[in-house]
């Protein structure tokens, strides 16, 4: 939305004509056209709106669009009051609780409105968080910083390695945890690229963001920061993990371990899933209960190991019917290191694939086979497809997401440039990325409350 | 008492929000059902919802007090009613057209300019009626006009806004909602503060809903129309009414409303000359549980057995003030009650104004006045529970008590059902609304308007025209009929049975009317059941006088049909030969009686006739054989 004094969203027609009259968003302006008139605040136009409106907010607070016909008369009644806004004082920061550090990256997990101009503004920085959610001065003394502020699609491997070395330098400073805000779209993969880049972990790291804006007031923000902030400072585990809702009601957190959660709805607040593994944990009456039995203890002594560095050269192909085998020969040719598929069933592709797998790991490139399901293990031994491609040499990746598969191998040709090396490092478990038994009750229904 | 008041030197201003339901094929946001259910919700969910603070870091206070006290929403939820967009669960739809296209139809009746672009808004509204914390609503035209009688009433706006989800329980700090009303479309007409008096907002809120049903596209029955209230004095102070959800209740309230700001001013005006002051109400509040130990009041004794106390606080010089009635059964003393249960989520307060009784003695009001210091003509409020609920409801009394002394606060009241109202919250400050980024604005092209005006519904004066012209209904009637909801039946009745139309609009007005007097729930007999009761009749299959009783019976017998009625009511046009046997006994009995009788014979035996077959026979039939046979017999 719009900053002070620009003419936000407006183009063409509309725009010459507010700038004839010397107005600016926030002003009080004049239309008379027709026998009415309309008086009111101007508002900043959506960029997708056409040329031959203004908007302005009517004294009862309602919005309207006003066409600019050749009888409009438009007029500057008056300069709109800029807000003003100081953000209230830190409060008082009580010593004996732990010490937490915000990493912002984008999505907007605090913010407040302005009804003047319908503007929303993200709340970031410390004091800003402590006013919209003061809860958090109870649970931690909170440090906030500004990373990036992207929305999830456009983040790269090389945001993953900037934010891992944000996250090395604020655990070198002795904080109990560290929270990142982050986009809810790509927040899964970003929580698998830090599981591998940050090794040895002594504290926790969790990625939260939101589902519903923060500007509403039923929005998950505040709960789910609260939530994150309170496994940063106490949760016993020092793994990477990403906190949201545990289903469409406000009761539970849940924090999914970061190399085994995957977004799986598009809208709802409980989107997040632990695929093929139960929750690490989750958060219940402000106490963070554990869920899995097997996870790696917080321990403030532990020496941290960052491997920052990715590699681009990796792709996530889908499989389809029909698909034109000439796709993974213009990724060998492009210069991949490594293809994951994402195959049928137990982990499959069709036949007409083969020669353009063989000629690809024939030349070195790393080609590995996850499934389309989501849900359950590739095993590619019960069909001739499956033993065909393990004949060609595809790694299976057991019961590994596709898109932790992709970032693994990104952050493996991180780390070395071998083949046979990288084969080696995608069937260890370095994150909990794979695991030995498929349970039943880790299919998890769809609604549940 | 309405003549004795001249409401225009109390310069009373009255202006109206009239909100009814649309009759649309889905929701304004989703492809839902626009209906309610009845059973058991087949989706539970608990949410909470957090005051946003806005630009200049203001919250709502009695929000961000709500949100404090930890105060959850179960909403219920079936799956024909509701999808993931009234769980807030997933971004609105565009908005639905349909609904645009009635709410301009109503626009254009009015006399209303159509907006050239409709910008959705979301105004925040956190008790929990809203999944999101906001209501969607967005103005569809301006400045438009009515006439009431000689005067032309302004229409500020018409909007088009999402109903609200509907309260089913409250258990401690959880409220329950049910999520089926959420997203039907709502017209909402808004006048400007120009009525000046109970009755002529009565004749207001009548004429915009006679317009409203003229679209024949609102939805009908009780719950589907609420009005909203805006009422000032002078020397009082604007009150907003939420809710009156009958008609004919909206002068009544205006009545009520003006009698309270009366009475508060009076009240006000006497507390100062006693001496009563906002600086002498001290926050001081006595733990007199002590007083209460062996008390027999079964409130305090429940309290006093879950560890809770009994906490007072005094208000100087208010003795004989808390019990002085502004309306009919609401106190000074229940005004205080209804903020201590709003902010102190207690059931009730106690006063000495109304004791000794409950169980609480006169020894114990006694120990009370001494235990809080208090004179005779103070008063002393109490409340039995824990301490924080203690503390917050007597802090809202002390606050009551001092605008009392002011005068009238500026409140936002909620409607009851017999015309008075209760303490809702304090009057929200300037609306907060802000833009609905989630639906692109709407166009609203020259195209769209001419094709509304052109099948433009008629208006009421235009109906009344017609009615007395093609069905020949005397004005009366017409009027009446107008008045009813039932036009549309009418026509279609007129339209499709034999029956003479001056009948099925006497039936449709005075004998519904008559009926519903005396209790019998009409609402429940189905329009189809109405034209099939008319189809009988015109087939004469059964007799008008039998109308009444199928009614009656259907509204008993809501799953039987018309056919089982008139065989259960034993209702069925005799036929001539029962017709003529009946009359054949009753002569044969009475032969002595009609021989002496002479020319009044045959008023003598239409009377007995009649009390036989009232019901089954036509009274035209039944005197004509009557005649017949007396010539016979003679």
């Amino acid at each position: 939305m719009s900053e002070n004094g620009e003419l936000a969203g407006y183009k063409g027609l509309a725009l010459e004509v507010l700038q004839n009259i010397g107005a600016e968003i926030g002003d009080f302006i004049r239309v008379i056209k027709g026998g009415q008139v309309f008086e009111g605040i101007l508002i900043p136009r959506s960029e997708y709106g056409d040329d031959k409106h203004v908007v302005i907010k009517l004294r009862s607070g309602y919005n309207i669009g006003v066409r600019l016909t050749p009888d409009a008369k438009v007029e500057r009644v008056g300069r709109g009051e800029k807000p003003a806004f100081v953000a209230p004082p830190l409060p008082e920061q009580n010593p004996a609780l732990p010490k937490v550090s915000i990493i912002s990256t984008g999505g907007t997990i605090a913010s407040r409105v302005d009804y003047r101009t319908g503007a929303v503004r993200p709340a970031l920085t410390a004091s800003d968080l402590y006013s919209v959610v003061p809860e958090l001065a109870d649970i931690a003394r909170i440090d906030a910083q500004i990373l990036f502020s992207l929305y999830s699609e456009n983040i790269t491997p090389a945001h993953w390695a900037e934010m891992a070395k944000t996250v090395a330098e604020k655990i070198a400073e002795g904080v109990d945890g560290v929270v990142i805000a982050h986009g809810t779209d790509t927040m899964g993969y970003s929580a698998a690229a830090l599981s591998f880049a940050l090794q040895n972990l002594p504290v926790p790291v969790i990625f939260v963001g939101s589902q519903r804006s923060a500007d509403r007031p039923s929005s998950d923000a505040a709960t789910n920061l609260t939530g994150a902030v309170l496994a940063a400072a106490k949760a016993p585990f020092a793994e990477v993990a990403v906190a949201m809702h545990e289903t469409i009601s406000d009761t539970a957190i849940v924090l999914h371990r970061g190399t085994k959660v995957r977004k799986c709805h598009t809208s709802r607040r409980d989107a997040f899933k632990s695929v093929n593994a139960k929750p690490l944990a989750k958060i219940v009456e402000k106490r963070v209960v554990m869920l899995a039995e097997d996870y790696k203890r917080r321990d403030p002594s532990r020496k941290l190991v960052v491997k920052p560095n990715f590699s681009g050269k990796v792709a996530l192909i889908k499989f389809y019917p029909g698909m034109d085998p000439a796709i993974i020969d213009w990724h060998v040719d492009n210069g991949y290191k490594a293809i994951v598929l994402e195959g049928t069933g137990l982990g499959h592709v069709s036949n007409r694939l083969f020669q353009p797998i063989k000629r690809a790991i024939e030349k070195g490139v790393v080609v590995a086979m996850a499934s389309q399901c989501i849900w359950g293990r590739v095993n590619m031994n019960v069909y001739d497809t499956g033993r065909d491609l393990l004949a060609l040499g595809v790694t299976p990746l057991e019961d590994m997401l596709a898109e932790t598969a992709t970032v693994k191998l990104m952050w493996i040709f991180g780390q070395t440039d071998n083949p046979e090396e990288a084969k080696q490092l995608l069937k260890t478990n370095i994150a909990g990325e794979f695991s030995q038994r498929t349970l039943h009750e880790e299919m998890r229904e769809d609604i549940k409350q | 008492m309405t003549n004795e008041i001249d409401y225009t030197r109390m310069g009373l201003k009255v202006g109206l929000e009239v909100h009814q339901q649309l009759e649309t094929q889905t929701k304004l946001f989703c492809s839902c059902k626009p209906e309610l259910f009845k059973e058991e919700p087949e989706i539970t969910f608990l949410r909470r919802l957090r005051p946003t603070q806005s630009e200049l870091g203001q919250i709502d206070p009695a929000a961000y007090f709500e949100f404090q006290k930890g105060v959850k929403i179960l909403y219920e939820a079936d799956r024909q009613t509701a999808c993931l967009v009234e769980m807030d669960e997933e971004p609105p739809h565009p908005l639905n057209m349909e609904a645009v296209e009635i709410a301009l139809t109503v626009a254009l009746m009015m006399k209303a300019t159509p907006v050239d672009e409709i910008h959705v808004m979301r105004k925040t509204v956190i008790d929990g009626s809203n999944t999101t914390g906001f209501q969607r609503t967005c103005i569809i035209a301006l400045n438009g006009s009515i006439k009431v009688g000689e005067k032309t009433v302004p229409i500020q706006h018409i909007s088009l806004e999402e109903d609200a989800a509907r309260k089913t329980g409250e258990e401690d700090t959880t409220l329950r909602y049910r999520i089926d009303r959420l997203g039907i479309p709502l017209i909402e007409v808004a006048t400007a503060p120009v009525i000046n008096t109970p009755k002529e907002a009565g004749e207001v809120a009548l004429a915009i809903g006679k317009i409203l049903r003229a679209t024949q596209r609102v939805k009908r029955g009780l719950g589907t129309i609420r009005q909203d209230l805006n009422i000032s004095i002078n020397g009082g102070a604007l009150t907003e009414i939420k809710g009156v959800q009958e008609l004919e209740l909206i002068p009544l309230v205006v009545e009520y409303e003006v009698q309270r700001q009366l009475n508060l001013m009076k009240i006000s005006e006497e507390l100062r000359k006693a001496g009563a002051s906002p600086e002498t109400i001290k926050e001081e509040f006595f733990n007199v549980t002590e007083v209460f130990r062996q008390t027999v009041c079964k409130v305090i004794r429940k309290a006093l057995e879950k560890g809770q106390l009994v906490l007072a606080v005094k208000l100087p010089k208010f003795g004989g003030f808390l019990k002085r009635e502004l309306m009919p059964g609401i106190r000074l003393g229940t005004e205080m009650a209804d903020r201590a249960k709003f902010w102190g989520r207690v059931g009730g307060i106690f006063h000495t104004d109304e004791l000794p009784a409950y169980g609480i003695t006169n020894h114990e009001v006694e120990a009370l006045k001494k235990a809080v210091d208090a004179q005779e003509q103070d008063a002393v409020v109490f409340v039995a529970n824990a301490p924080e609920n203690a503390q917050d409801a007597l802090r809202a009394v002390l606050e009551r008590a001092k605008e009392a002394i002011k005068g009238v606060p500026e409140e936002t009241r909620a409607a009851n059902p017999d015309g008075t109202t209760r303490y809702m919250r304090p009057r929200p400050g300037a609306a907060r609304m802000y833009p609905e980024t989630d639906i692109p604005p709407i166009q609203v092209t020259e195209e769209l308007i001419n094709s509304i005006r052109k099948r433009l519904p008629e208006l009421p004066e235009q109906m009344f025209e017609r009615l007395t012209r093609e069905y020949a209904l005397n004005q009366k009637l017409a009027k009446q009929l107008m008045d009813s909801e039932y036009t549309e039946l009418f026509e279609t009745i007129a339209k499709e049975s034999k029956v003479s139309p001056t009948t099925i609009a006497v039936f449709l007005t005075e004998t519904m009317k008559a009926l519903k007097r005396d209790g019998i729930p009409i609402e429940k007999v189905s329009e189809t059941k109405i034209r099939e009761i008319f189809k009988a009749l015109g087939t004469g299959e059964i007799t008008k006088e039998a109308l009444p009783d199928m009614v009656a019976w259907l509204s008993k017998n809501e799953e039987k049909t018309v056919k089982e009625a008139v065989e259960s009511l034993g209702l069925k046009t005799l036929t001539k030969g029962e017709l003529g046997k009946i009359i054949d006994d009753i002569i044969a009995k009475n032969k002595d009686l009609i021989e002496k009788s002479g020319a009044k014979a045959f008023g003598i035996v239409m009377g007995m006739v009649m009390k036989e077959v009232r019901g089954r026979a036509n009274a035209e039939t039944v005197s004509e054989l009557i005649k017949q046979k007396l010539v016979e017999k003679a």
